[in-house]
């Protein structure tokens, strides 16, 4: 980037960022709406006693990816005129331990991070205990993140 | 359309709005959909503590922290003022289950026998409401990402780490399910 870029970028007033805000909001409402919040739903998934979650999930990853072909084959440009770059994941074991540490507290928070957002929106104050505790777990993450395989 | 929207979503819509929020935000400026970040973010933002991994620019991020507080603001709005009494029709099967387990209310989004205040205190509510959340945040920053930037973002972008993270996912949360949450449930 150059510094001129960078110089623009600076100069973003915040309230800008309240497009961010807007699409989060249409979120959260589908979220408490499909019932995706619902610590029981997350356990049907589990026990796999209903295809609703799949169905979410699915339908999110095949959207999704169709929208990010048209995306790239009409080369749609952000709103900004920049062009749209979706940068490469690179695989560490830590998708491997970390994912399953995660996993094992879906099933028991019954709550990824998105829902518990909505969750505490939803008036279950209790959850912010849990958000807080996740927030924790990150910097926790943090501090022993040399120390942890990758 | 009140009306309509308060009715429960079955999933296929709720999954159309997940998955137009990935072109959505990339359009909007180029963001990647995810949102187990954010807690990064708020690391980074009130307790770096010369951590080189909360030490960077978090001010260019500060999108995904509007972003959840959206979430936050959708969660309240769905609530309040697009709802119906009726409640969530779960699984016959799963609710036996999570009875015989010895779970008592299973009407509501939570158990609220489980995720309360005054349970917080009891070795039950604790492992429920902090360890659980505490693996929810470590595990998913390890992984780099959560259902979000993992199974949503990743899986569409065909990015075959995100595979592995979200057959991990699977697997944490079979095993719980079916290995540890009922000896859990019990305590």
């Amino acid at each position: 980037m150059t510094e001129k870029n960078q110089n623009i970028e600076k100069k973003t007033p915040l309230w800008h960022n309240l497009k961010y805000m807007i699409v989060g909001i249409i979120f959260g409402i589908a979220f408490v709406k499909a019932e995706i919040i619902s610590w029981f739903r997350i356990q049907e998934m589990f026990r796999l006693d209903s295809f609703h979650m799949y169905g979410v999930i699915g339908t999110g990853v095949v959207i999704g990816m169709l929208s990010i072909q048209i995306i790239k084959r009409f080369n749609i440009r952000s709103i900004s005129g920049e062009e749209i770059v979706i940068p490469n994941k690179t695989f560490n074991k830590g998708q491997i331990y970390g994912g399953l540490i995660f996993g094992l507290g879906w099933a028991i928070t019954g709550a990824c991070p998105g829902p518990l957002f909505a969750q505490i929106g939803s008036g279950y104050s209790v959850i912010i205990i849990t958000f807080l505790s996740a927030t924790i777990g990150v910097w926790v993450y943090g501090y022993f993140r040399e120390k942890l395989p990758h | 359309m009140i009306e309509l929207l308060s009715q429960p979503w079955p999933w296929w819509a709720a999954g159309i709005i997940i998955g137009l929020t990935v072109p959505t935000l990339l359009i909007l400026g180029n963001k990647l959909f995810g949102i187990s970040s954010s807690m990064r973010h708020l690391c980074a933002m009130c307790v770096p503590a010369k951590i080189p991994f909360f030490n960077y620019d978090w001010k260019k991020e500060i999108w995904n922290i509007f972003f959840i507080i959206g979430v936050l603001l959708g969660g309240f709005i769905a609530s309040e003022f697009l709802s119906t009494d009726a409640p969530i029709q779960i699984a016959e099967n799963t609710k036996t289950q999570l009875r015989d387990a010895g779970v008592v209310d299973v009407t509501n989004l939570l158990p609220e026998d489980i995720f309360s205040w005054s349970s917080l205190l009891s070795l039950r509510g604790f492992i429920f409401i902090v360890l659980g959340g505490f693996m929810v945040g470590f595990g998913t920053r390890w992984a780099g990402g959560c259902t979000s930037g993992h199974a949503i973002m990743g899986l569409s972008s065909l990015q075959w780490p995100s595979l592995v993270a979200t057959i991990m996912f699977m697997v944490g949360g079979f095993i719980m399910t079916w290995l540890i949450l009922p000896s859990l449930i019990a305590l």
